[in-house]
């Protein structure tokens, strides 16, 4: 493995973070939206805040992470892919300044009408965002991005079945994720009744993505074909295989009420998708652009690693810290 | 639809100009209370801490709260700024995008620093002792400056940039780190740190002053203006320095940029400086001229050589009306408040106390808004004047522009979310100064306890 394999192999496991940790803030915000009335959904809504207040910003670090590493590492495909697609990213961005905002300005409102206006703007971009960040990877992965400045089409690059597809699939992922881990964050709180309803919403979801999966890859067959042969077939196979296991196996953990465990494989589930996505997709990051060929020069790909290490060892311990004080039941404090 | 053949019009390449000076120029703003606000809160809380006074901490308290709205604002309209890089300027960042990279990696580890021990403080004054809790705001100070020192490195590369070779389009050599540390970088970063303080300090002293001159003229109202404004004060004459240590290396550096910003068409000897003025006709008219002025304050030498606009072709020349006026703008302002900041300075040596004039208050009300005046001012003074380059003398803004349709929309629809997102957070803020709850805390209940005046 050389320097930009393994620059990417960070820019991917950046990508990771954010889908499992940003991706469980933004599920957060879609049961927020789902939580129902205003007393009806204050317990929930409550537990969501709760459990997303004091992390998202560190959750959200991880995306800017990537788009740096993207820009520092394989400069000419971010260039082609922020030029392509900059309508969906366009929105994603505003998606993120909406949900952020309103999220903070909630916080410290002290009146309903305001809760409420504050939190219909965070929950409903919450559900958009997301989404449209699904339809640039559907972009990306059904080669609908070509090397070069806007050099491809600027509505259907990402108005396609697989970006719609993969739009659904992500704001799918985002609610399964966000379900699984306030269950356990009601049972630690003690609020059994609240973990019983986040189980149910959590399996329902569960089922959904699995159904979701399998017509997406129906849709890849279509759309996508050669990213279809290599995640039936070839390198995707095996972390295909992983992520439909550890699916199943979720769905019966959180039957059992096995809150601890689920954590785990739910998250491997969705490390499965995205890990099998890049093996499919490896070495070509765009079509006919393969990773050699798009790699900063080695000075550049050395000294961000470099950097990256020494600032991983400060945010390991920082990282953990502001977890542990977090998962702290409130109960307790 | 083959768009690569549509070269962005005229249009679409002001819309992506003004969309990223919107968004900069609005995160700027936040990010200055970003860099500058958890220290002035630290130095209210720690001086909580050693004298037990409620009123410093009650200070504290309500400042965090508004510090946790700011930069959550902060984060998320800073990463639409990442976004705008490769959306709006893809010719630069598909080539250069590898050479400011390394600013940019340090630039996002600094920040989740920040952005870690932001939660923690913010969320768990309840969960941790006092001492801890302190300790636990130290490092967002550290992160905060260190990220606005990475941020600008890369503006003072497209100022100077250097650390790389290139044959036609293609990079061969880059050291990252001489990018990062081009000679522009020193003067640069040492005037923003420092601007942000300036920022903080005036904006949050502001607010108080405000609250005095309607009759509030208790301890705790004091206290909240005195911190700030100390803190803003102090900067002040330090950062007309290092303006000065700026314009010098601009003067050396970039001619073409200091001829904008003083409005000199021909190279002369003994250059005046101009103090207001408008040019029309590539002529400076009804400016007030100090013989000799520009040659002095740039050499120190009053028959020093200036260059002049005229030695560049008119397309390589950066819009002068508009560098002139912000750069003016900008040390108008600089020295307002070098003077308040002088004001209160001697009225403290001779009286122990602040200066009793309600004029004094008034200038301590708008001392917020003109500083936030001089930061946009002198940012529209650097790049403006780098015009038309966006990578001086090497790329050309017109380059590296998106050449995809539509931008106008993009920036309209841009435009939009940020009037929302402008009116959300004035009037949250200004909620946040009125509302009487602070966040719980058990231990501390003479704190939880004490009324907002």
């Amino acid at each position: 493995m050389g320097l930009p394999e393994i620059t990417l192999a960070v820019t991917w496991l950046g990508l990771t973070a954010y889908v499992l940790f940003g991706g469980a803030d933004f599920g957060g915000g879609i049961w927020d939206l789902l939580a129902g009335g205003t007393e009806r959904g204050r317990p929930q809504r409550g537990l969501i805040e709760h459990s997303i207040g004091p992390v998202w910003e560190a959750n959200h670090v991880w995306l800017i992470f990537v788009i740096v590493l993207m820009w520092t590492g394989f400069p000419a495909v971010f260039a082609a892919i922020a030029s392509t697609l900059y309508i969906p990213l366009t929105l994603v961005a505003l998606g993120i300044i909406a949900r952020g905002s309103a999220f903070a300005f909630r916080k410290v409102s002290t009146r309903i009408p305001r809760e409420r206006l504050f939190g219909a703007a965070f929950a409903l971009s919450s559900l958009l965002t997301p989404f449209f960040l699904g339809t640039v990877a559907g972009a990306i992965a059904s080669d609908r991005v070509p090397p070069g400045i806007a050099a491809g089409d600027l509505v259907t690059s990402w108005l396609n079945p697989t970006s719609l597809m993969t739009g659904l699939l992500t704001t799918a992922i985002t609610a399964y994720l966000a379900a699984v881990f306030l269950t356990r964050d009601a049972q630690r709180d003690g609020e059994l009744e609240l973990a019983e309803q986040f189980r149910r919403r959590a399996l329902v979801t569960g089922v959904v993505l699995g159904g979701l999966s399998l017509v997406g890859l129906l849709v890849l067959r279509v759309d996508a074909a050669p990213l279809y042969a290599q995640l039936t077939g070839g390198a995707g196979l095996p972390l295909l295989v992983v992520s439909v296991g550890s699916g199943v196996v979720s769905l019966l953990l959180l039957w059992r009420r096995r809150y601890l465990a689920v954590r785990l494989t739910a998250a491997l589930a969705v490390v499965g998708l995205l890990w099998g996505w890049a093996a499919a997709q490896f070495p070509e990051l765009l079509p006919g652009v393969t990773i050699e060929q798009a790699a900063a020069t080695p000075a550049v790909l050395l000294a961000t690693l470099i950097a990256l290490a020494v600032g991983g060892a400060l945010l390991a311990p920082s990282l953990w810290w502001l977890y542990a004080i977090s998962q702290r039941s409130t109960k307790a404090a | 639809m083959d768009v690569t053949t549509l070269a962005a019009s005229a249009a679409d390449l002001g819309a992506a100009r003004m969309q990223m000076a919107l968004s900069l120029g609005w995160h700027i703003i936040v990010a200055c209370f970003g860099v500058g606000m958890p220290a002035i809160t630290l130095i209210a809380e720690w001086r909580g801490q050693r004298t037990g006074d409620p009123v410093y901490r009650l200070l504290a308290r309500r400042w965090a709260r508004a510090m946790g709205v700011l930069f959550a604002v902060g984060a998320v309209s800073g990463t639409i700024l990442s976004f705008e890089m490769g959306m709006l300027w893809p010719g630069l960042m598909s080539i250069y995008g590898e050479v400011i990279g390394l600013p940019f990696a340090l630039e996002g580890i600094a920040f989740f620093i920040e952005a870690i021990f932001l939660g923690i403080y913010l969320y768990a004054w309840d969960r941790l002792p006092p001492r801890q809790h302190l300790l636990s705001g130290i490092p967002i100070v550290i992160a905060g400056v260190a990220s606005a020192f990475f941020v600008v490195t890369a503006n003072a590369w497209m100022n100077q940039p250097t650390g790389f070779d290139q044959v036609g389009n293609r990079l061969v050599a880059v050291d990252p780190w001489a990018a990062m540390f081009n000679p522009a970088t020193p003067p640069q970063t040492v005037h923003m740190i420092l601007a942000a303080f300036v920022v903080a300090g005036f904006g949050m002293a502001s607010v108080y002053a405000v609250a005095m001159l309607r009759g509030r003229r208790d301890r705790y109202h004091k206290l909240g203006f005195l911190i700030p404004f100390t803190v803003a004060a102090m900067i002040i004459p330090v950062q007309i320095g290092v303006g000065d240590w700026a314009a010098h290396f601009v003067a050396s550096n970039q001619p073409v940029k200091l001829a904008a910003m003083e409005g000199i068409f021909e190279t002369q000897r003994g250059a005046p400086l101009h103090v207001g003025g408008i040019v029309i006709d590539d002529e400076m008219r009804y400016a007030l001229e100090i013989p000799s002025g520009l040659s002095l304050l740039a050499d120190f030498d009053p028959n020093a050589e200036i260059m002049g606009l005229n030695e560049v072709p008119p397309q390589d020349r950066p819009p002068v009306n508009v560098t002139h006026l912000a750069f003016q703008t900008m040390v108008g302002a600089g020295f307002a408040l070098l003077a308040l900041a002088a004001w209160a300075g001697v009225a403290w040596l001779r009286r122990r106390d602040l200066p009793r004039s309600r004029w004094f208050l008034r200038a301590g009300a708008v001392s917020g808004v003109a500083a936030v005046v001089a930061l946009e001012t002198g940012w529209v003074t650097t790049e403006v004047g780098r015009q038309p380059w966006v990578v001086y003398g090497i790329l050309r803004t017109s380059d590296a522009v998106n050449p995809a349709p539509g931008l106008v929309y993009g920036f309209a629809l841009v435009t939009v979310v940020y009037v929302i997102l402008t009116i959300g957070t004035v009037f949250v803020l200004r909620r946040l100064s009125r509302d009487t709850p602070v966040p719980l805390a058990p231990q501390e209940d003479d704190v939880t306890a004490q009324p907002v005046p």
